[in-house]
């Protein structure tokens, strides 16, 4: 067994199995085509499955994939055949709770893309090279979102401009009616 | 930075396929970067742009080494900036782009002087960027500030340290087992992944000082471990322990197994799957260690959530394999989750239930599963189609409805590997069972009419040549075959017409008609099956000549191949047309693969229609062919019995070395696997030198050295000895390696001329009784048991003395034995008092042996046994008792 618990992959995909982001930590997918038939076989696989309520799991190609599905964006970890399952089941919590977190629960795939940066940096903050850094995800939106609000203050004004839409769509909702 | 980075319409409507990165493309980025040089530098901007660099890269984009460069530089110019959001996006920036030696230098200032920072995320990163793209040199000069960070008191900082630590021990392993004291205190560390880290960590410096690992062990297990996952790494530590120090003999208590029950009692759901999952992999595991463990999976098993469930069911799965009965209790529950919306629960709730039912219950799970079939993917259903293989062979009496059900899905619908798998398990069957024979032939001939898979029409065609002549009435199947000449492709035309010949070679009343229809097949369009038509008729007399003898025709018919294909193929091609025929006899019948590589690829065992016989005859039939190869040995008759490898050295040593042992009615050959692990070494004239003065009956006759053994490339060498015919003779060899090493040049690959002699200490090897028999099951015992008749048998008792329980004493007569359990009689229940096994064989001389054997245990554990033993001949019946009476 392998002695320290370890993930082989995550990506962040699509409903038709597109990528928003991945990021891979072994070479069991030496090359880019490799890696692209890989998502696209757990993305066709793992499609008719329900994974809303509950994060589901599947195995094959001697691996172990947990996952869930968001709206639009489908969450997935894989891990070896010997891994604790529950292990890879935290490291996908922690994933897609950090991003409910840092997308302000406008999980979705545009929005997703929008803030392409901060979902970069919490893939980073959540394992190393394979090796699990942190799980709690308010500990992973904290650490990403500190750097931004330092910055730019882009999650304030995300919000602006999120209330702005919000109200225009209420205001065109009135003028229908 | 999360404004949007493509300026975008204020009535952005909710078009699909929106992205902000649409119609992004390299060129026009690259020329964005620009912006990094820029004097007055605008850190949205920058981000935006890295951003842009990113999602290309993200998505599959390369750059080219020139554009690496060109935006590594350009990216550098940004540790000017002041703002932190920038700085993040740098770090992020410089790991994608992994910079090589020369252009490292460029930023290791920079990062340094992050490192050293009073910003907790600044060291934190800079340390996990630097760590990630360092080399050894560098590596001396930050390592003082990598010690200071592991304990520093920020645990971002200290994890990012260690976890860099973790990943540079692959390839610096000297300067970070140097940093041992300060991990060690990180481990007391309050702060919970910090101590995950610092206990990976810590192991991974200790991994080879099993003192220092047990100590480690020891004092945690005693403390409090305030992470799950910590928790994890801690039972997968005593677990190591446990395996490297073994049951204490005198209590039967196993150290530690304390800690792993308490930890069933965890609060966390990680950590008790984790301890588990940690007691049933326990070597030789108890009942009463299990219950424990198997009661905690059980609960897991009705949980809401599926990762917990399919992690229970898969646990249970592996654990039915070993102790079917402890798993029974979960079979209520598992019956349930053969519904469960996760197709891979129920799979392996399935095949688990396969595992542990018992023979009653068979025909209602074949009924469960009938209807599950349908709506499971191919894959699992391969996994079902095993499991009820493995069923069928367990519980032979109920043949008939598991051949039903899968002659039932062979009709179904499915794509190959799924067909292949029913095909193969319906020829194991035959083969194991006698008396399921004619009807999953027929089954076969009933696929061939509509099978769409050439590979397997072919097959199976073979298949029935060999088997179909052998029924009771073979005439039946001619209808089936000569519908494949008429109806199929030239392929499968082809193999029917050899599969006639060989029903007209064995069944002679069938002969005119055979002739009749090869006769037909001479007007055949494809010239392959007219060809082969012509030359059967020829060779059976068909055309009015004489035809070959009989011995003859059925030694081309039915004869293997005794050339490797891969040789034959080679001489084919390098044959030039001229007067002189080709001369299969000058085909090289030295075998280059040997059968140990076999190995390398798990679980494509070979089996059913792939090999000839199944499983672990399949070696045999390879290795014989491999010992025909070799004059020396053609003297010494038909091979016995092979047995499996036997390691006789450590793992990961120079040179790694297993034996076969190969049984012959008056010699043993022992055939060493040599492998050269050592990339600068050629190794020549490569013997074993045997010393068999501990095993007297035994005198060696022959030795056949190996050549060369170049690195990584496995080889054989040969030593025979001669031992008194048809007897079990017993003994230990001592084993040592010779050979002439020549040191090879790593650069050019060429070896010196001048080697030098030197040898190698293998383990000692046996040869048991065991040896002797082969396991060859029947499939009614007490029918078998009642044709032997009681004229050979031979009944004594023996006491066993102080046995750990029942099903070990049990074991381990078996396996004195070599014999084959049968009717799942090898499975004790955990709390018998008594135990009726039986089993059966071959002994060496092709005699059929049976054993019934009574066990009992009372109550300080002592066991005695009752053997009664029945063959076709009375001196092997006494023999089987002398060997039980000396083990």
């Amino acid at each position: 067994m392998e002695a320290c618990p370890s993930i082989k992959n995550i990506l962040l995909l699509d409903s038709d199995g597109k990528r928003v982001a991945v990021k891979y930590y072994t070479d069991d997918w030496p090359t880019l085509a490799a890696k692209l038939a890989y998502e696209k076989s757990v993305s066709t696989k793992t499609l008719k499955t329900n994974a809303r309520s509950e994060a589901e799991i599947t195995m094959f190609d001697s691996y172990i994939v947990v996952y869930k599905f968001v709206q639009d964006l489908h969450f997935f970890v894989t891990a070896g055949v010997d891994e604790n399952e529950l292990i890879i089941a935290t490291v996908l919590q922690g994933f897609v709770d950090a991003v409910e977190l840092l997308l302000r629960n406008e999980v979705d795939k545009r929005t997703a893309l929008e803030n392409l940066d901060l979902i970069l940096l919490c893939l980073d903050e959540i394992v190393d090279g394979g090796i699990i850094l942190e799980t709690d995800a308010s500990v992973i939106a904290g650490k990403v979102a500190t750097h931004s609000l330092e910055g730019v203050g882009s999650l304030s004004e995300q919000t602006i401009s999120q209330a702005l839409a919000t109200a225009r769509e209420h205001l065109a909702r009135s003028l229908l009616r | 930075m999360a404004e949007p980075l493509v300026k975008k319409d204020d009535d952005r409507d909710d078009e699909v396929d929106y992205s902000p990165f649409m119609g992004i493309e390299k060129g026009a980025v690259l020329q964005e970067a620009r912006v990094f040089n820029d004097p007055q530098l605008d850190a949205r901007k920058c981000s935006q742009v890295i951003t842009k660099l990113l999602y290309l890269l993200n998505q599959g984009e390369t750059f080219t080494k020139i554009e690496a460069t060109e935006v590594f530089f350009a990216v550098t110019k940004l540790f000017q900036s002041k703002d932190t959001g920038l700085r993040r996006m740098v770090y992020l920036m410089i790991k994608e782009l992994s910079p090589s030696a020369d252009e490292v230098i460029i930023v290791t200032s920079s990062l340094m002087k992050d490192m050293n920072s009073k910003t907790d995320m600044y060291r934190a990163n800079a340390i996990r960027v630097l760590c990630r793209i360092t080399d050894g040199t560098l590596l001396t000069q930050i390592e003082r500030y990598l010690k200071q960070a592991i304990v520093d008191k920020n645990p971002v900082v200290a994890s990012a340290a260690l976890v860099s630590g973790i990943h540079l021990f692959q390839t610096n392993p000297e300067i970070v087992k140097r940093w041992s004291n300060e991990v060690q205190e990180a481990v007391q560390s309050r702060a919970a992944l910090v101590q995950f880290h610092a206990l990976a960590l810590n192991h991974q410096i200790r991994q080879n000082d099993r003192l220092a690992v047990s100590k480690l062990v020891t004092s945690l297990t005693r403390g409090s471990v305030r992470s799950p996952l910590a928790q994890c790494l801690l039972i997968r530590y005593t677990s190591q322990v446990i395996r490297e120090s073994g049951v204490n003999t005198q209590t039967g208590e196993r150290p530690f197994f304390d800690f792993l029950e308490a930890c069933l009692r965890h609060k966390a759901e990680m950590v008790i799957f984790e301890a588990a999952r940690a007691i049933t992999e326990l070597s030789g595991v108890t009942s009463r260690e299990l219950t424990p463990a198997i009661t905690v999976l059980q609960l897991f098993l009705s949980s809401s959530k599926p990762v917990l469930r399919f992690a229970a069911v898969r646990t249970l799965n592996k654990v039915a394999m070993t102790h079917p009965l402890a798993v029974t209790n979960c079979n209520i529950d598992m019956e349930s989750l053969i519904s469960d919306q996760n197709r891979s629960i129920a799979t392996l709730a399935i095949t688990t239930l396969l595992k542990t039912g018992n023979e009653s219950s068979v025909d209602r799970l074949m009924k469960q599963i009938t209807n599950f079939m349908s709506d499971i993917a191919d894959e699992f259903k391969i996994v079902v189609v095993e499991a009820i293989r493995s069923l069928c062979l367990k519980f032979p009496l109920k043949y008939r409805s598991l051949m039903n059900f899968l002659s039932n899905i062979l009709r179904e619908e499915g794509g190959f590997d799924y067909k292949k798998a029913i095909v193969d398990s319906i020829v194991i069957l035959i083969r194991d069972i006698p008396e399921a024979k004619e009807g999953g032939l027929f089954h076969l001939c009933e696929f061939i009419e509509d099978c769409e898979f050439t590979y397997l029409s072919t097959q199976i065609l073979h298949f029935l040549g060999n088997e179909g002549p052998k029924t009771s009435d073979p005439s039946k199947y001619i209808r089936y075959i000569y519908n494949r000449v008429i109806l199929e492709n030239a392929t499968v035309r082809a193999s029917a017409v050899s599969t006639l010949a060989k029903f007209g070679a064995l069944v002679d009343s069938l002969k005119p008609r055979i002739f009749v229809l090869l006769r037909r097949c001479l007007y055949d369009s494809d010239d392959e099956v007219r060809d082969r038509a012509t030359l059967y008729l020829n060779m059976l007399g068909g055309d009015g000549l004489v035809g070959e003898t009989d011995k003859d025709v059925k030694e081309f018919l039915f004869g293997s191949l005794d050339v490797p294909l891969v040789n034959l193929e080679t001489s084919l091609r390098n044959y030039e047309a001229s007067e002189e025929p080709f001369d299969i006899s000058t085909v090289p019948k030295e075998v280059k693969l040997q059968p140990h590589t076999e190995k390398k690829a798990p679980g494509k065992k070979p089996s059913g229609l792939g090999a000839p016989t199944s499983g672990p005859t399949s070696a045999v039939d390879a290795y014989e062919k491999v010992l025909l190869s070799i004059p020396e040995f053609s003297g010494f008759g038909e091979l016995f019995k092979s047995s499996a490898p036997v390691e006789l050295t450590e793992a990961e040593t120079e040179y790694a070395v297993n034996v076969v042992k190969h049984i012959y009615d008056g010699h043993v050959v022992f055939q060493y696997n040599c492998t050269n692990t050592i990339p600068e070494q050629l190794l020549e004239n490569v013997t074993v030198f045997v010393d068999a003065s501990e095993a007297e009956e035994f005198s060696e006759v022959a030795s056949k050295p190996l050549k060369t053994l170049p690195y990584d490339s496995p080889g054989q060498s040969f030593v025979a000895f001669e031992k008194p015919e048809g007897v079990p003779a017993v003994g230990k060899f001592s084993n040592l390696l010779k050979f002439i090493v020549k040191e090879v040049d790593s650069t050019t690959g060429e070896a010196d001329e001048e080697g030098v002699e030197d040898e190698y200490q293998l383990e000692d090897l046996e040869v048991v009784a065991a040896e002797y028999m082969l396991k060859v099951g029947v499939s009614n015992f007490k029918h078998a048991w009642d044709n032997m008749g009681a004229d050979c048998e031979r009944v004594d008792e023996y006491g066993l003395g102080v046995r750990e329980s029942l099903a070990e004493a049990v074991s381990a007569v078996i396996n004195i034995l070599g014999m084959q359990a049968c009717e799942g009689t090898d499975v004790v229940p955990s709390n018998a008092r008594s135990h009726t096994c039986l089993l059966s064989g071959v002994f060496i001389g092709n005699v059929k042996v049976l054993a019934r054997i009574s066990f009992g245990i009372d109550g300080p554990k002592q066991v005695a046994m009752k053997l009664a033993v029945r063959s076709e001949d009375q001196v092997v019946s006494d023999t089987i008792h002398e060997i039980v009476a000396s083990g």
